[in-house]
This record gives C-alpha cells, structure tokens and sequence, in this order.
C-alpha cells in the first residue's frame, strides 16, 4: 500500500488562539479554526512523515481514538483541507517550507 | 457572526493582540502633500532586532501583521524580514506606494504567500497624484506595479486619502480600480504630523463636503442605513468599548516604541527595553486605554450618537483627553445623520470645532 505525504501550504497563515488553531489562506482569504486533533495532524504535517504514522504515534497516542476510526477521520480531513489547498498531499515525500519556525 | 469575528471578539475579550501594525522604517521615497512623518531616519530596528520582535509577535498570539511606513521596500531587508514573517506563519499585508515593485518582486511577494497589499493613490489623474506625492512619473510606476501585482493573483486594494486636492477624483480612481481589478478604499483622515505640527490640517476635507461622501451608493451600498438617525443608547451600550486599539491591536515603530495604535501616539513602551509581552501585559498606559468604556467617557457618554459613533480614541487624545471627544468624529456622526451631536451642542456659542474626519478600517474589530 502506498503512504500518504503531507506538508503545510506556504499560502497558509496560522496562529493558536484560546487552544484552537486558525489557520487562513491568503489565496482566497478563507478562514478555519482546527479542533485539538487536527491541529495535532497539521503540526505534524512535515512531509516527510507518512500520514499513517503520524496518526499512530501522535493522535491514537495523545487522544485516546480508536485506531481505525482515526485513520477514517484523518483521510477524510486531509482531503478537505487539501481541497481548500491548505495541505499538500504527495505520494512521495515533501519539503515542508515552515518547518523550523513554527509557533 | 463569521468564524473570523467571532475569533477577533475571542481575541479581544482574552485581550490577545491578534493584530499589530508595524513600521519598519519613516523613509520614503515620496514626500505626500498629507504625510505626517519625520521621513530621518532617528535609529531604526536593525535586521536582527525586527526578527526578534517578530518572534515576540508570534509568541504572544499576533495574527495579522501589517508591514507598513514610511516606504517599506526602501529597506534592503525588507524580503528578508517578510520572508521570516511567513516562516512565522503571520497572516501578512503590506503598505506600499509599489513604486519600487517591479514583475520580479511581484513574483516573490506572490511566492511569499502574503495576503494584502495595499497601495496608496490618489487621483485617476496622473498630474494630480504625482503633485501630491511630489514624485514625477510615481502615478505611472504605481499603476505599473498594480498590474504586475493583479496578474500575479495577489489581492490588491487602492488606497485613497481624501483632501482638498483630490477632492472630486475619487469616483474616477474607484472606476479605475474597477477597470485593474482591484479593491478600493477611501480614507478622509488627515492626521496632525508626529511633532505635533497641524499645518497639513489645511489640506482636511470640509465637514460641509462629508455628506457627498456618505451619500455616494459606490463608496456606502448600505446608505439608508449608515445615514440613519441613531437608536436609543442602551446600558450594554454604555458598557462597551471604542475599538480594539490596546486590546487585541497595537502599533510598533521603527524605533521600538508601541502605541495603541497607529493613530494613538500614547507612548507605552519600548520594545528594546523590554520584552513586547511585557509591554502589552503591564504597560499603565495600555491597561488604562483598555479600562475605559463608554460611561466613562466625558462628553460622548451623554451623546445619542455614543453607540453608533466612529470615535477615534487616538484623535481623542490628540485633541487633549483619550476619554474625550474626537471632533473629527462628531462632524462625521453629524454629518452623517443631521442629529446634532453632544459636542457640538456643548460649543454652540463657542468657536467651530476644527473640521475634522476619521475613517480608518482595521482589519480586526474596527
Ligand atoms: S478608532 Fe481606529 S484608528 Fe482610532 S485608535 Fe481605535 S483602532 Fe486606532
Ligand atoms: S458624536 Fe462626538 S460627542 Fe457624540 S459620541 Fe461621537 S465623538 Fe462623542
């Protein structure tokens, strides 16, 4: 089966706020708040970790899911996400360009 | 609401500066009939102390960032700092008059990722504009600049400063922006020079001219309503807030120095003397800007208009007390809707105020 790369647009601007991410694309200005386990995939999209991987070790791990499921809600919120060109996704590893700075 | 005022209210009650306006240089290469700058350059941020600041920023929960002067682009720096901004992850606009913006900066703004930019003109007429930027042929490279940007997709907005010499030519520029395909925005606020100096004050529209402006259906599509007399003010009215200025925005001069705002030359410390956390958690003067509601206010708070008003607390200030009223705004609010304000009847008798108007959009919770 071939994995799923994910990295961070560098169209996007993000910002905690009051534990939720926002997260707007200065393409089309639209705007999104992420909930705790998004956010914890969006962090984590480096485009270099498979996806997989990042909901095993980061969201079963930190939020108690049921693996499955998680893998279901994950792939469905990379697509939407990807669909508003907020994530890259690649079969093949990426660079991600907001890497070393992030807060 | 929409998810993105809902988060700036968010921001706003935690007291979060969700939006920082920041100059990284008074320097132009433009000398505007309107400017209220000392164009010297008195010491400003290096490289290195901007990226620190920018740090700080994103530290404590800045989202917005706008980049503005001065003339940004007169820093050789300044795609260097814009480009450790984005890596910061700020939402990004620039002030610019793009005179320097040729195709291949266009390109890397682009590239960048930044949200805005927004350029100053002043006229459809080139002799007008180059008369008030007292720059020949900047009305050309300008418009240049507009379409390298628009071509490259980037979300472009004119900018005009509305004064006595351009008085008549906005409808033209709108209809020119139109023609570009890009925003437009009108701005009749003439602000007194940081010395303090008012000469350009000369240069304000007359109150008499406001009601053309606000009667104009292309600049007010919401004219019935924006012009109506205004509701009973209510006790929630009386318990709210001027703006966001202090409480989830401030501004940042090249020197260091913040301020509520822009507009709002209340010095509340230096960011090279201490952390901007600090500064925005402790400084006296931000927590007493952020502690006065509409009941405190002197005048305004017995005014019909309190709730409705577009009072500036920074023109306030500039006129005596942060807790007065603005007159700029009262000849707006009067203007307006043909109710006279408390203001003006408390100097019916005395000499005319000074005309004065304030329109200024924030991007947050204006
Ligand atoms: S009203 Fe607007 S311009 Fe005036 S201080 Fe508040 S935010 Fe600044
Ligand atoms: S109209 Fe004038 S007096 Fe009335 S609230 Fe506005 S600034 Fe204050």
């Amino acid at each position: 089966m071939s994995e799923t790369y994910i990295a961070r647009s560098s169209a996007i601007a993000a910002r905690m706020l009051a534990g939720e991410m926002m997260v707007m694309n200065s393409m089309d200005s639209t705007f999104f708040t992420l909930n705790q386990v998004a956010t914890a995939i969006w962090q984590a999209a480096d485009g270099r970790t498979p996806l997989r991987e990042i909901v095993r070790s980061q969201i079963c791990e930190q939020f108690d899911i049921d693996p499955e499921q998680a893998q279901t809600d994950a792939a469905q919120f990379v697509a939407d996400l990807s669909q508003h060109g907020i994530l890259l996704v690649s079969d093949q590893p990426m660079r991600d360009p907001h890497a070393p700075e992030e807060r | 609401m929409s998810l993105l005022n809902e988060m700036s209210q968010k921001a706003f009650d935690l007291g979060v500066p969700i939006s920082v306006h920041l100059d990284v240089t008074y320097r132009c290469n433009e000398r505007c009939v309107h400017c209220y700058l000392d164009h010297e350059d008195h010491g400003e941020m290096t490289t290195a102390e901007i990226k620190g600041v920018l740090e700080q920023l994103a530290e404590a929960g800045v989202f917005f960032l706008t980049f503005s002067g001065g003339e940004v682009f007169l820093r050789r720096d300044f795609f260097e700092l814009l480009e450790y901004a984005r890596r910061l992850l700020f939402n990004v606009k620039i002030k610019t008059n793009a005179v320097m913006i040729r195709e291949a900066e266009a390109q890397r703004i682009r590239a960048l990722g930044v949200d805005t930019i927004q350029i100053s003109v002043y006229s459809y007429r080139p002799e007008v504009h180059d008369a008030i930027t007292k720059l020949p042929g900047s009305f050309e490279r300008t418009i240049k600049a507009i379409r390298f940007m628009r071509d490259q997709g980037l979300k472009v907005t004119i900018a005009n400063v509305l004064m006595t010499w351009n008085l008549h030519d906005s409808d033209g520029l709108q209809q020119l922006a139109a023609e570009l395909g890009v925003h437009y925005t009108l701005d009749p606020t003439i602000t007194p020079m940081m010395d303090g100096d008012t000469s350009i004050l000369s240069l304000r529209i007359p109150g008499e001219e406001l009601p053309e402006v606000f009667r104009n259906p292309a600049l007010v599509p919401n004219m019935e309503e924006f012009c109506a007399p205004p509701k009973p003010v209510s006790e929630d009215d009386l318990e709210g807030y001027s703006c966001s200025a202090g409480h989830s925005f401030c501004y940042i001069s090249p020197y260091g120095d913040v301020f509520p705002c822009v507009q709002f030359p209340l010095p509340s410390g230096n960011i090279r003397r201490q952390k901007f956390f600090e500064i925005w958690n402790h400084s006296p003067e931000l927590k007493e800007v952020r502690s006065i509601k509409a009941k405190d206010l002197n005048v305004c708070s017995s005014c019909s208009h309190v709730s409705s008003c577009t009072r500036c607390p920074g023109l306030a200030y500039m006129e005596g007390s942060m807790q007065g009223p603005s007159s700029a705004d009262c000849e707006k609010s009067y203007y307006r809707t043909g109710v006279p304000t408390a203001n003006m009847l408390r100097n019916s008798g005395r000499a005319r105020m000074t005309p004065l108007v304030q329109i200024q959009p924030l991007p947050v919770l204006a």
